[in-house]
């Protein structure tokens, strides 16, 4: 581990200018993806400003029905509250399949979208990685990639982003505030994560010290239902290698509005608007969700590894429309 | 002789559990030294090749960095003859990850930092890691006994071939035959406490606390290597975290951690990380393996052909026993197993619970299945036809052989009467349900090498002396057990010390044989002190107590039985439709192991194995990345081991049966039976709920799902 400084910031704004200062810096919020890369050696900061203690830790309504996150609002907190579990179910489930009971304790909300996408050979300092080294190769692509992408990569770079909070939170048109050095901004989160096209690097569009204040989750209609269905190697601990993230509004037998992400299938959580698009006052029938699906994997380009992605994403997308569509009201 | 049971058999509670819940059960990195310095190495990125210049000069001005030791600058050691060992002799690179140097320093994170400053060139070579039954440079192993130090070609011992009968002329003429390949990949140990050694040296003596199975054959490999009388050398274990057989080697890190104290004049600690564990500790060799059967229309086998390819490391030849199984378990009269070694570049691989018993009984029971169906014949039953009356290659009797109870009763308890013979026929909401069977077999052997000391003292305690080791698995409590009854005392009177070479010497915890060699050699111990009090002192221990030392003796029957621990294992898998996710609800396991020294850590040791079982079934695979030559997914986020939530119910029995031939106690081995046979349980079962038979481990869910054809 490269030595560094670490300094604590006392609020918002002192933590934004600490960073300012320090081009080679990171924030720190619960550690657990960033402590994890300086240990291999894969992210070198030269500084630390720990956000973890901001004055961000809780969950507010606003007077327009807006559920606003703090930014370090942690996971199992979030997974717990009765609003989210109540209003957006599919929000806490999506939490809670995600890493281990100790490891949400620790995760924030901002953090959590800002873990980096996940790639064996980009945690692996002995091989090149166009992310963690520019310009080096992409070893992925023509070696071990089960679980990477099969939607909106590049030659640079096939990695996915692991965060099943956010794939319910781009199902939820979930709103990301930010500070920094030049002001406030509101990012929707759909457009907070890139896709790598030539600068893998980049997981997001966030520029150097802009910090995540909050996370703002819109009301839902109130037919609204909403699920999270997540696919993996192994029963727990694991990160997806699919998950669907979906809201249904439902009426008389059809499609009144639907929202859907795909996790595990790009370098970003992949709203679904050719599913989304295609169901639009469709009938709710097992047909046509399967239809759906099959036109926005149409786009996909499998891997060697991983093709079995797109039979398992349309398979988990119908079985997740076809049980919200048959949830009792 | 025979012994009197009262603590035998009792389910004590471990004797150790206290201070490991208490934390105060000293594991090899918390040995306290004084002034420790502490070691980073720096390992090869390339697979093959040579060391052509290193720049360690930014490392070594880092503040708090002591030495870095390279091939240039380290020890000379007196034996270069075990390759793995032979750390830091020359510049080659024979594998990548392979040790190529160390950085100590005055705390972990600075000694970790430094050796990233490291600057290596490299002369490369062209490598080949490629796993291919077609290789042309296959060959047949020889003299790979026991890490090559003892005599027969596969690392048991067995001869690599065998053969009876006319295979080929049998399964031509059969009337229902099977011809399927199997393959099971590279696994991993992942044992909770990483490797480490803690070495220091004082005068010409060295002392080393190292995670090992067992610190008599530590001493020994490392008295070899730095050419030291075995009694200049010390090594200390009291408790291990895990081990599953990476740790009955001491590997190259221990040598390392020697050397390093040797520069350095200081103790220097040294414990792995999860990812080096990956690539310096061995693991257990990839196979692929062919199955042939023949059988008459009646279901009863007249040819078994079991040709084994297995990897083996260019570095240095480890031939492991993957068809042996099969040479034991069903009668047929024409049969043939072979074993030929692919030699790869990579790291050397090392016993794994059950080695060659584990991916061999996954080819074979799979086959048994497949052929059972093609039979036409309940699973159960075609196995219970082909039980044979002796050994079936050597023509020996059993020491003792209760499969057919064990199937038998597992059947029953499990409600196996209930299965359907037509797969894919029962369905539960998504979930798709079978049902499958796997016979389980490990050989039981004793160890020599063993000695132990008693002291009886006047007040009846009662210490027991001997280098034995306890991975977790209860030797602790098991073996003061076995001792209390061989002395005629109770437990409380009874003080075990074992994980030191300071003890009388003692055969590693592996090949099932522990507690059956240790337990033999206390036996004989007890034996001769009560022989003694009685015979000189009037059967009353003098006043100033009295010692008796003695070795293990060998046992008569071995020439003359065959002896093997067996089971059957029953599991009940959920496949989900739409996903091909595979659930596990239910295994049972009922165990012929012999007599039962304590049923708590017995019931822990097989449940432990069934799990093991499970997570080979599903799980895991070292994925080896050709064009680099490693495991790419070497940690514990990718390299999957079971969850708790992977695993649902495990059952596990046994049958009372105590072996009148194996040892004293009536013992065989219960450490790596359960594992055996889990693999192919599962894989039957998920036959029976799908219809689809998947032959190569782990079984993922993409093996369970229609997929499109990619076009490159």
């Amino acid at each position: 581990m490269k030595p560094f400084r670490y300094q604590r910031a006392r609020d918002v704004r002192g933590a934004v200018d600490m960073l300012a200062q320090a081009p080679h810096g990171a924030f720190l919020a619960g550690g657990t993806n960033l402590v994890d890369l300086m240990r291999l050696g894969v992210a070198t900061p030269d500084l630390l400003v720990d956000v973890r203690r901001l004055a961000c830790d809780r969950i507010e309504e606003l007077p327009d029905g807006t559920l606003r996150i703090g930014a370090t609002v942690s996971n199992s907190e979030l997974a717990a509250d009765r609003r989210v579990r109540r209003r957006y179910p599919v929000l806490s489930q999506a939490l809670l399949s995600g890493a281990s009971g100790q490891l949400r304790n620790l995760a924030t909300t901002g953090g959590n979208l800002l873990q980096r996408t996940r790639c064996v050979y980009f945690q692996d300092l002995t091989t090149p990685c166009n992310k963690r080294e520019p310009g080096s190769g992409c070893p992925a692509r023509e070696g071990y990639h089960r679980e990477l992408a099969i939607l909106g990569w590049s030659q640079a770079c096939v990695a996915t982003h692991p965060s099943d909070m956010a794939v319910a939170l781009a199902a939820l048109d979930a709103v990301v505030r930010t500070r920094g050095p030049d002001g406030e901004r509101a990012v929707p989160l759909t457009e907070l994560h890139r896709l790598p096209g030539d600068e893998p690097e980049r997981d997001t569009v966030l520029r150097h010290g802009e910090l995540i204040t909050a996370v703002d989750l819109p009301p839902l209609p109130p037919a609204a239902r909403s699920g999270y269905r997540k696919v993996r190697d192994r029963a727990s601990y694991a990160f997806a290698l699919v998950s669907v993230a979906a809201v249904v509004e439902p009426a008389d037998g059809a499609v009144r509005d639907v929202r859907i992400a795909l996790g595990g299938v790009a370098h970003k959580p992949w709203r679904a608007s050719t599913a989304e698009q295609a169901l639009r006052g469709a009938p709710a029938t097992a047909e046509r969700f399967r239809a759906a699906a099959e036109a926005e994997l149409s786009a996909a380009r499998p891997l060697a590894g991983n093709a079995f992605k797109i039979p398992l994403v349309c398979n988990t997308l119908v079985a997740t429309l076809v049980g919200l569509a048959d949830e009792p009201p | 002789m025979s012994v009197i049971s009262h603590a035998v058999g009792t389910p004590l509670d471990r004797l150790d559990g206290p201070d490991k819940v208490k934390g105060a059960a000293v594991y090899a990195a918390e040995h306290p030294v004084d002034r420790p310095a502490y070691l980073y190495p720096l390992q090869a990125t390339i697979a093959v090749g040579r060391v052509i210049a290193l720049d360690t000069a930014a490392a070594g001005a880092e503040p708090d960095v002591l030495a870095v030791l390279t091939h240039r600058n380290a020890p000379r050691l007196a034996s270069a003859h075990d390759a793995e060992l032979a750390v830091l002799q020359s510049d080659e690179v024979a594998y990548r990850g392979q040790i190529i140097g160390g950085v100590i320093a005055e705390t972990p994170e600075t000694a970790r930092h430094a050796a990233h400053l490291v600057r290596v060139t490299y002369a490369e070579r062209a490598h080949d890691v490629a796993l291919r039954p077609d290789r042309d440079d296959l060959y047949k192993p020889l003299n790979a006994a026991f890490f090559c130090r003892g005599g027969g070609e596969l690392m048991d011992g067995s001869p690599a071939d065998s053969a009876v009968g006319d295979v080929d002329a049998a399964l031509a003429a059969a009337e229902v035959r099977l011809d399927a390949t199997y393959t099971t990949p590279i696994n991993h140990h992942n044992p909770m406490e990483p490797h480490t050694a803690v070495a220091l040296w004082s005068d010409d003596e060295l002392t080393v606390y190292c995670s090992t199975q067992g610190v008599t054959l530590s001493r020994d490999l490392l008295a070899t290597v730095f050419g030291l009388d075995p009694r200049r050398v010390r090594v200390v274990c009291p408790h291990v975290g895990g081990a599953f057989g990476s740790k009955v080697y001491c590997h190259s890190y221990a040598v390392l951690a020697a050397m390093a104290a040797q520069i350095v004049h200081r103790p220097v600690k040294f414990a792995l990380t999860r990812r080096q564990m990956f690539s310096l500790v061995g693991y257990r060799p990839a196979t692929v393996q062919r199955i042939r059967l023949g059988a008459d229309p009646g279901g009863r086998l007249t040819a078994i052909a079991h040709d084994v390819v297995v990897q083996t490391a260019k570095a240095k030849g480890y031939a492991e026993q993957v068809a042996v199984c099969t040479r034991c378990m069903y009668a047929a009269p024409h049969r043939r197993t072979t074993h030929r070694l692919a030699p790869l570049d990579l790291p050397v691989p090392t016993i794994m619970r059950a080695p060659g018993q584990a991916q061999g009984m996954f080819a074979l029971e799979s086959a048994m299945d497949e052929m059972a169906i093609a039979c036409g014949l309940d699973p159960v039953e075609f196995r219970i036809r082909n039980e044979p009356g002796v050994d079936p290659e050597t023509g020996r009797p059993f020491s003792s052989r209760h499969l057919v109870d064990c199937l038998r009763d597992g059947a029953r308890r499990f409600g196996w009467d209930r299965r359907g013979p037509v797969s894919r026929a029962r369905r539960e909401g998504a979930w798709l349900v079978g049902t499958g069977v796997s016979a389980s077999t490990h050989p039981s052997p004793r160890f020599a090498g063993n000695t132990t000391t008693i002291r009886a003292g006047p007040d009846g305690r009662h210490t027991v002396l001997i280098a034995a080791a306890d991975l977790g698995t209860g030797t602790w409590t098991a073996l003061t057990q076995i001792a209390a009854d061989a002395l005629g005392v109770t437990v409380d009177e009874v003080e075990l010390r074992i994980g030191d070479t300071a003890l009388p010497p003692a055969s590693p915890a592996g090949g099932s044989a522990g507690i059956d060699s240790w337990g033999t050699s206390v036996v004989e111990t007890a034996g001769r002190l009560r022989a003694l009090i009685d015979s000189h002192h009037g059967g009353v221990v003098p006043p100033q107590g009295l010692e008796v030392t003695s070795d293990m003796p060998d046992n008569p029957d071995a020439a003359h039985y065959a002896m093997h621990s067996f089971g059957a294992q029953f599991a009940e898998v959920r496949v989900h439709a739409d996903t091909g996710e595979v659930r596990v609800p239910r295994l049972l396991g009922v165990f012929d192991a012999g007599r039962v020294i304590n049923p708590k850590t017995a019931r822990s040791q097989l449940l432990g194995g069934m799990t093991m079982g499970l997570s080979m079934a599903l799980h895991e695979q070292g994925v080896v990345d050709p064009r680099f030559g490693h495991v790419v997914n070497g940690d514990l986020a990718e390299y999957h081991i079971a969850s708790h939530a992977d695993v649902g119910s495990v059952e596990a029995y046994w049958v009372e049966a105590e072996d009148p031939h194996t040892n004293p106690m009536g013992s065989k081995g219960i450490g790596e039976v359960g594992i055996v046979g889990t693999a192919a349980a599962i894989a039957n079962a998920v036959h029976h709920a799908t219809g689809i038979r998947v032959r190569d481990l782990p079984i993922t869910l993409d093996k369970l799902l229609r997929q499109p054809v990619v076009e490159e």
